[in-house]
C-alpha cells in the first residue's frame, strides 16, 4: 500500500513538471469532473425531446443558444448528450485498466518468480491469449453474453492483462537476481513475502505506465463498440452518438453533432497517452532525450 | 532454424485449436438455445427435430466437438444461418477484399512510418519534430471510424474526388481473383480507405521508431561511425536506422492486431465489403456460424503475423539465436 501511495506522489511530480504533462494530466482530471457531476453540469436531461414553439419536434436543429451543438434527429441535445457521454469512457477505461494491470501484473510476478514449469505455463498460455484479436473478440462476447456495460468491461479484461503480464515478467526476472532479493531469503522470508513485499513495489512504476497505454486503448475501443452500435442501449456514449448520426444518415448535413464526439474521444485518449509517455521516464530517463 | 519455424508453426495450430474450442463451448454452453433465432418456436415439434438435425444439434455433445474440429480442420464452417449458404463461400472473397485493404496500407505505413521517425529523431527538438510527434500523437488518438467519416465528408462530399463508400460502382460486376482489384473504378474506390487505413496504421511505427533512434543516437558506434568521417546521411540510414529497427519488428504482431480492429470500424464506415463488416452484420442477425468463421480467421491472420514478425526479427538481429 505504501508502494503504492509513493507511487502516485511519484507519479503527480513527474508528469506536473513539464507544461505538456501539465496540460494532459488537466485534461484528464476535466474530463473526471464532467464524468462525476454529468448529471448537474448537463443543462438537459440526454435523452429529453425539444420541440419548437409550434410543437414541432426539433430534428437537427443548428446550434443555437439554447442548444450549443444543435439536436439530434430525435430532437435530443447534443450537448448534453456529449456530456453523459464522459461517463462510459472513463467507467469503462478506468475499470479495464485497473483490472488488467492488477491481473496482468500478478501473472508476470508468479512467471518471472517461480519461473520453470508455471513460467512455462504461464507464458504459453500468455501467447495465446496474445493471438485472440481484441475487436473481434469482445464482438463475440457481447453477442454472446448480451451487450451491456458488463459484459464489455469483462471481455476487454479478459484480453487486455496480456501486454503488462509479458512486461513485468521480464522486469521480475532481472529484479530476483538483485541483493536486496537474496538479503530477503537470508533473513528467512517465504516466497510469497518476498515477491510481495520486495519485489512487488519495484514494478508499480512499470505496472502504471502500462495502465496509461491500456486506459487509452480501452477508451478507443470502447467508442468503437459504441460505434459500431454494440453499445449498451440504455447508456449514451461517444460512440453511441456518432452511431446514431452515422445510422440516421445525417452525418453529413449536420457537422456539429458528429465532430464533437470525435474530438472528445481524440482529446481525452491523446491526454492520457501523453502522461502515459510523460510518466515513462521514470523508468526509462533515456527517453527524456538530450 | 528448421526446428524454430516447426517449433512456431505447431505453436501456432495449438493456438488456433484453443481459439476454435473457446468458441464452441462460448456458443453451445449458452444458458438459452442460439438455435432459437433460427429454429422457430411455431414449428412442429417434428420439424424442429428434423432441423435440429440437419444441423448436427441432436447429437451428444462430445461428438458434436469432435465433428466440429474436423470440419474446422478442411475450413469447412457450416452453413449461414441466414443465407443457408456454405460459411467458406461467403468469406472466400471478404478475405481478399480485407487484406487487399490492410496489407499495402501496413507495408506503406511501416516504410514511410520508419523514414519520417528516424528523420525527426535526427532533427530531434526541431518544428518539424514537433509537428510531427504532436500530429501523429493526435491521428493515433482519433478514432479510425470518426476520421473516415470526416474524410468522406471532406474528400467525398465536398470536393467530390472520390466515392463514398463500396468497393466498385453499382451494376458494375468485379472480376474474380487479384485481377478484380487492378480494375480503376476499384481503385478508385480503394483509394479513400486506404488512406484512412495508411494514416492510422502510420503514427504508431513513426512515433516508435523516433523514440528507438533517440536511444540509438546515444550509443558509442554512432560516435564511431562520424569519426569515421561517414556523410550524416550514411551514419543515420546504414547505422542509427538499421539498429533502431529493432523495436518495430517486435511489436508487428501488435500493430497487426490493431490493424485488423481498425479494419472492422473503416470497412464498415466505407461499405467495403470484407471479413469485418461481413461480422458486423452477422452479428446483428445473430448469424453465429459466420461470426465464428469471421472470428477465428481474424485469429489466424493475427496469429500469422506474430510468426512472421517472430522469423523478420532473426533476420534483422543476427545476435537472436534459435534454439
Amino acid at each position: 500500500m505504501r508502494a503504492l501511495w509513493t507511487a502516485i506522489l511519484q507519479f503527480l511530480r513527474v508528469v506536473t513538471a513539464t507544461p505538456v504533462g501539465r496540460i494532459a494530466l488537466g485534461i484528464c482530471v476535466a474530463c473526471a469532473v464532467l464524468a462525476v457531476f454529468a448529471p448537474w453540469l448537463a443543462p438537459f436531461d440526454p435523452m429529453q425531446k425539444h420541440y419548437d414553439g409550434a410543437g414541432k419536434l426539433l430534428r437537427i436543429a443548428d446550434p443555437s443558444f439554447k442548444h450549443w451543438l444543435g439536436t439530434t434527429s430525435l430532437g435530443r441535445d447534443v450537448l448534453s448528450q456529449m456530456i453523459w457521454g464522459v461517463r462510459p469512457a472513463m467507467l469503462v477505461g478506468l475499470v479495464v485498466a485497473l483490472g488488467s494491470a492488477v491481473i496482468g501484473a500478478n501473472i508476470g510476478l508468479l512467471a518471472g518468480y517461480f519461473g520453470g514449469r508455471s513460467d512455462n505455463l504461464l507464458m504459453r498460455f500468455t501467447d495465446i491469449v496474445m493471438g485472440v484479436p481484441f475487436l473481434p473478440f469482445v464482438i463475440v462476447m457481447l453477442s454472446v453474453f448480451g451487450k451491456d456495460l458488463g459484459s464489455l468491461m469483462l471481455a476487454m479484461t479478459l484480453i487486455m492483462w496480456r501486454a503488462s503480464a509479458r512486461i513485468v515478467r521480464a522486469q521480475v526476472l532481472s529484479l530476483k537476481q538483485m541483493p536486496f532479493v537474496a538479503a530477503a531469503r537470508i533473513t528467512g522470508a517465504s516466497d510469497l513475502a518476498i515477491l510481495y513485499r520486495e519485489i512487488a513495489p519495484n514494478i508499480v512504476p512499470l505496472a502504471m505506465v502500462n495502465m496509461a497505454f491500456a486506459l487509452a486503448w480501452a477508451i478507443t475501443t470502447e467508442a468503437s463498440i459504441g460505434f459500431l452500435g454494440f453499445g449498451d442501449p440504455n447508456v449514451i456514449s461517444w460512440g453511441s452518438i456518432i452511431y446514431d448520426a452515422f445510422a440516421s444518415q445525417a452525418m453529413y448535413r449536420a457537422p456539429w453533432w458528429v465532430a464533437p464526439p470525435g474530438f472528445a474521444i481524440m482529446l481525452l485518449v491523446s491526454a492520457v497517452y501523453l502522461v502515459g509517455r510523460e510518466y515513462e521516464r521514470v523508468i526509462n530517463p533515456r527517453l527524456a532525450g538530450p | 532454424m528448421t526446428v524454430f519455424i516447426l517449433q512456431r508453426l505447431w505453436f501456432m495450430v495449438i493456438t488456433l485449436f484453443v481459439m476454435a474450442t473457446v468458441m464452441f463451448l462460448l456458443f453451445r454452453l449458452l444458458p438459452g438455445d442460439p438455435t432459437a433465432t433460427v429454429i422457430s418456436s411455431a414449428l412442429q415439434p417434428e420439424a424442429q427435430a428434423a432441423l435440429r438435425a440437419s444441423f448436427g444439434l441432436d447429437k451428444p455433445l462430445w461428438q458434436q466437438y469432435l465433428n466440429y474440429m474436423v470440419n474446422m480442420a478442411q475450413l469447412d464452417f457450416g452453413f449461414s444461418f441466414h443465407t443457408s449458404r456454405p460459411v467458406a463461400e461467403m468469406i472466400g472473397g471478404r478475405l481478399l477484399n480485407t487484406l487487399a485493404l490492410l496489407l499495402p496500407s501496413l507495408v506503406a505505413a511501416y516504410l514511410v512510418g520508419a523514414l519520417i521517425g528516424a528523420f525527426i529523431a535526427w532533427r530531434r527538438g526541431g518544428w518539424l519534430d514537433t509537428v510531427c510527434v504532436v500530429l501523429a500523437t493526435a491521428l493515433q488518438s482519433a478514432p479510425v471510424f470518426w476520421v473516415g467519416m470526416m474524410a468522406i465528408l471532406f474528400f467525398s462530399l465536398k470536393l467530390d474526388l472520390f466515392p463514398v463508400g463500396h468497393i466498385i460502382t453499382p451494376g458494375r460486376e468485379m472480376l474474380p481473383g487479384l485481377a478484380g482489384y487492378l480494375d480503376a473504378d476499384v481503385l478508385h474506390h480503394l483509394a479513400l480507405p486506404f488512406l484512412v487505413t495508411f494514416s492510422y496504421q502510420l503514427c504508431f511505427p513513426l512515433l516508435l521508431m523516433r523514440t528507438s533512434m533517440l536511444s540509438t543516437i546515444g550509443e558509442d558506434f554512432i560516435d564511431l561511425a562520424r569519426m569515421k568521417g561517414l556523410s550524416e546521411r550514411k551514419v543515420m540510414l546504414r547505422h542509427a536506422m538499421r539498429n533502431a529497427l529493432l523495436p518495430l519488428a517486435t511489436t508487428l504482431p501488435m500493430l497487426l492486431g490493431w490493424a485488423v480492429a481498425g479494419s472492422v470500424v473503416i470497412e464498415t464506415v466505407f461499405s467495403w465489403p470484407g471479413l469485418g463488416q461481413l461480422m458486423v452484420s452477422a452479428v446483428e442477425r445473430n448469424d453465429y456460424p459466420v461470426v465464428q468463421a469471421c472470428f477465428l480467421l481474424s485469429a489466424f491472420l493475427t496469429v500469422m503475423g506474430t510468426f512472421v514478425a517472430d522469423l523478420l526479427y532473426g533476420l534483422l538481429d543476427p545476435r537472436i539465436v534459435y534454439e
